[in-house]
């Protein structure tokens, strides 16, 4: 089977932009919540602490400490039920998966701040933006 | 396989096929064969790998029988003119519409909404009961030993005096016909000849399939 059909049919249910974000970040996800047929928004807000396959598959996990205890979610990085990512502040971090988080309470679980240079970050994500674009344009070879 | 969200965030399990071009090598009659059927032909195949008798089969190939027959007046065999094909079945049902030679695409599922697909699963070697059979095996603790995935008993003992034929028991697990019915259609892409169904169907990433309109009746 060749990846680049299923990229083929994934295309469609990608998120154009997606905000540049790493593990580490403290991020605000805002989610679409839906009551009857009315619609608001609320807000997770929480340390990324993994990100996880590709495609429309990709999903992220945050994880928050809620009246001390712990708690995480896992989104689909695509799904129509995100309606926003915001980026908080960046952690110094030296894994892909901060599971040792979960272990951790109180003061511990706190990550030292990244100051980010923006010009860098700027410049990582537009290496990713390359990255989905050279993605797509080998579909468009097909 | 993949996922597919829908607008209200709901996600679908989907497989992608590539459903064609199959090409109809020939088609099976009623007087001829005593059954009627369409053969179709999928994923070329080299010729240098293909046997003259798989050449023939699509193309008219020059042979002193072929001389023989056509100086006897005998009309030949309608051919697809194609290349030999890799995966060739046929499928029963009326011949009415088709043609040898004609192109099959994926359009042909345009209007239908669930199809059955058959393939063959994976082969898993020599397996136990539990993954087999699905057995539920013995205790992990309480004494058992070293029978932990274990059948366990497989009869009684003096008044059968022999093991019931057709018990389930470890062995070859694999590599078997199976359909599953009932697939939704979620997608067509023409452009591509790309499929795309609810759930999963048999066998390996890249394996091929015989796709049918669904006899599910609703």
């Amino acid at each position: 089977m060749d990846q680049r059909l299923i990229d083929l049919v994934e295309r469609d249910c990608l998120k154009p932009e997606i905000p540049f974000f790493e593990v580490g970040d403290t991020v605000d996800v805002h989610c679409r919540i839906l009551e009857g047929d009315k619609e608001r928004i609320q807000i997770f807000s929480g340390i990324v602490i993994a990100r996880s396959g590709s495609g429309a598959r990709e999903m992220f996990t945050v994880r928050r400490i809620v009246q001390g205890e712990g708690v995480e979610r896992k989104f689909p990085l695509h799904s129509p039920r995100i309606a926003k990512i915001e980026v908080k502040r960046s952690g110094v971090v030296r894994r892909a998966k901060l599971y040792y988080l979960r272990e951790r309470v109180g003061k511990a679980v706190r990550l030292k701040e990244r100051r980010v240079d923006q010009a860098k970050r700027q410049k990582y994500a537009e290496k990713a933006q390359l990255k989905i674009q050279a993605r797509a344009k080998r579909l468009e070879e097909l | 396989m993949t996922q597919l969200f829908e607008p209200d965030g709901r996600v679908i399990p989907v497989t992608i096929i590539q459903a064609g071009p199959c090409h109809v090598l020939q088609l099976r009659t009623l007087e001829r064969d005593g059954y009627e059927a369409v053969q179709l032909g999928y994923l070329d195949k080299p010729r240098r790998l293909a046997s003259r008798a798989a050449r023939g089969h699509v193309a008219r190939l020059d042979s002193k029988r072929q001389r023989a027959r056509a100086a006897a007046g005998v009309a030949p065999v309608p051919k697809a003119d194609c290349e030999p094909k890799r995966f060739i079945r046929e499928l029963r049902g009326p011949i009415e519409g088709y043609q040898v030679g004609q192109e099959l695409r994926v359009d042909l599922f345009k209007d239908i909404p669930a199809v059955d697909v058959v393939g063959i699963t994976k082969g898993r070697g020599t397996a136990g009961v539990m993954k087999r059979h699905g057995f539920r095996g013995q205790r992990a603790s309480h004494g058992v030993k070293k029978v932990h995935r274990h059948p366990g008993s497989i009869g009684c003992n003096t008044d059968p005096h022999h093991v019931f034929k057709g018990k389930r028991m470890a062995g070859h697990y694999g590599v078997e016909r199976c359909t599953v019915r009932n697939l939704k259609v979620v997608r067509i892409d023409a452009e591509h000849n790309l499929l795309v169904v609810r759930g999963a169907v048999p066998g390996p990433n890249g394996g091929l399939l015989i796709i049918r309109k669904t006899n599910v009746v609703r």
